[in-house]
């Protein structure tokens, strides 16, 4: 659909300028990020009031944009204050080779080929998993309670037993870490996949029956072209909860590299900074693996013929 | 009533003819949680190869379950179907019949020629040879130049022409098509049933229609076939002649009514039901 011209507005960058930002998203979301902002600054406030009143001593007497500037600068804040956050995501990112130890870039990248070997093992379990139920319903009545059981087991439970188990037959490093994280991803690809597989009308296999096609045709030219869209909507919810196995997975392996080693040398130390910092480094990485998996969905949906 | 005198002509000559499907004594019943639906109580049909047999009956009436029963994806509780001279199963492996169903029923995925060469897809026919014919078949339709349209860029017309090439694609003898044009608009179905019938002069098919339109299936037939339903059974045959090249104004004429009303009062004398 056109968008039609505006009649009767002058021309020249400034006017358009702020036409598309009254017309679009732009303004909008500024509004959210200045109102998250300034709630935030508040909220550092509050809370590192009393630390900093403490470390002052009882004597001093700070006056109140002295106490401001104190509780939005302190070394070890209850909670930092976005710009120091953005301070140290600088030092940490733009500062520092990618290669170096401090590299923020260094560590993601280490979660990252973490999540994207879990993301593969957990996706193509879901979906073999979900062939197998869709296809027999022996299989369904013996894997669907073992499935869903998986779920309610807590995964740090399971972490540290995964690692030392592995760890004993000699698999150490990405792998036990990936493992996790599969182990995590694989759900919403089954459930996704086997609501995908079992879509089809039932006129469509009518159909296929008249052409007396197989079952391994009827599954390859109409389940599975059928079950993409389920596909990726589960991959998408699939990425980013490896993203979050492959953090987990870096706590108690004591690994010294990724985004989860940071998290807990942080908390080690009581660098709250540091933690805040790696928390935007993983939420950023989550953002950008999801929107990735986004982008071949479009790609992929649209040469199937979809209406977007 | 000079139309009987045609009919009795009509009579002996087909008799000739091959028949393409014999059913005898047909019975189908499905159990229900309320006690068993007989769907399909004792019915006797013989349809000639060439020949345009409509099924017409109210809802519940069977008709679709019959030509289900043909195309062997309902197995009957009792009675004879021959298809061919073989079993609907053999025919269905041998890939005998098109078959086109109320919904165009068309992959979202394909393109309008990857729908019409899904069946020679798996029939395992070499790509140059499917394409060959899945254009012959959407010129038939008068699809053609939409070959790389995806189905919702069609109107439902075009999307039920597409579902037609598709079913004719493998060339089969005979054609089963349940109530195809029932979710089209007037203008649409008329133009439709012209083509429905151009199609099949030059094609010689046999062609198994259901419908529940008394216009439809008095213009398009050669045999209408009256049903009625609890249980579903046959209360006529009416057969009916008007010709290859018929053309919409046939609907005014009086043979055309003469068998029009013969059709609704075996309708109405089916409904032994108040309602």
């Amino acid at each position: 659909m056109m968008i039609e011209p505006a009649p009767h507005r002058p021309s020249g960058f400034g006017r358009r300028f702020i036409n598309a930002a009254v017309a679009g998203h732009f303004l909008p979301v500024c509004v959210v990020v200045l109102v998250l902002v300034c709630g935030w600054y508040f909220a550092a406030f509050f809370m590192n009031r009393a630390v900093v009143l403490t470390l002052m001593g009882d004597d001093a007497h700070p006056s109140l944009s002295q106490l401001i500037w104190a509780t939005l600068n302190s070394e070890r804040p209850l909670l930092p204050a976005p710009h120091q956050i953005l301070a140290e995501l600088q030092r940490t990112v733009l500062d520092v080779s990618v290669t170096s130890r401090r590299s923020l870039v260094f560590h993601a990248e280490v979660t990252l080929e973490t999540t994207l070997i879990g993301f593969a093992i957990g996706s193509c379990a879901g979906v073999l998993l979900a062939v197998g139920i869709v296809h027999s319903r022996v299989l369904q009545k013996a894997l669907m309670p073992w499935i869903i059981a998986s779920q309610t087991v807590p995964i740090l439970a399971i972490a540290p037993i995964v690692v030392v188990v592995l760890g004993n037959i000699g698999i150490t490093g990405t792998l036990p870490k990936a493992l996790i994280s599969a182990y995590l991803c694989f759900f919403p690809v089954t459930i996704g996949m086997t609501k995908g597989l079992a879509s089809p009308d039932l006129m469509l296999i009518d159909l296929m029956q008249t052409f007396h096609a197989s079952r391994r045709q009827t599954f390859w030219k109409l389940r599975f072209p059928a079950s993409v869209p389920f596909l990726f909507a589960s991959l998408k919810v699939a990425i980013a909860i490896s993203l979050v196995g492959a953090i987990v997975a870096e706590l108690p392996t004591g690994a010294q590299a990724g985004l989860g080693a940071r998290l807990l040398s942080g908390s080690y130390y009581g660098q709250t900074i540091q933690i805040w910092a790696a928390l935007f480094a993983a939420a950023t990485l989550a953002a950008v693996v999801v929107f990735a998996v986004g982008l071949i969905e479009r790609v992929t949906l649209a040469g199937m013929g979809s209406r977007r | 009533m000079s139309y009987a005198v045609r009919q009795q002509h009509k009579a002996a000559t087909s008799d000739d003819r091959e028949p393409s499907i014999d059913v005898r004594g047909l019975t189908l019943s499905f159990s229900t949680a309320d006690g068993p639906v007989h769907a399909l109580s004792n019915v006797d049909l013989t349809i000639r190869s060439g020949e345009f047999v409509s099924l017409i009956g109210p809802s519940g009436c069977g008709k679709t379950t019959l030509l289900r029963t043909i195309a062997d994806l309902e197995q009957p509780t009792g009675g004879h179907i021959t298809v061919n001279g073989g079993t609907p199963r053999q025919a269905r492996i041998g890939r005998q019949y098109g078959y086109v169903f109320q919904e165009p029923a068309l992959f979202p995925w394909r393109t309008v020629i990857d729908n019409v060469m899904l069946p020679l897809e798996i029939m395992g026919v070499q790509r140059s040879d499917r394409l060959a014919k899945a254009k012959a078949q959407l010129a038939l339709v008068n699809l053609s130049g939409f070959e790389s349209r995806f189905p919702w860029q069609l109107s439902g017309g075009m999307q039920q022409r597409a579902s037609i090439a598709r079913a004719l694609s493998f060339d089969p003898g005979l054609l089963l098509m349940d109530e195809p044009f029932g979710a089209l608009d007037e203008i649409v179905r008329d133009k439709l049933n012209v083509q429905l019938l151009k199609l099949w002069a030059e094609t010689k098919k046999t062609i198994v229609f259901v419908t529940h339109s008394i216009p439809e299936a008095v213009f398009l037939s050669t045999k209408i076939v009256v049903m009625s339903p609890r249980p579903g059974r046959i209360i006529d045959v009416i057969d009916c002649d008007f010709g290859a090249d018929r053309t919409l104004e046939l609907r005014e004429t009086p043979e055309f009514l003469t068998i029009a009303h013969r059709v609704r009062e075996g309708l109405r004398a089916g409904h032994s039901y108040d309602d």
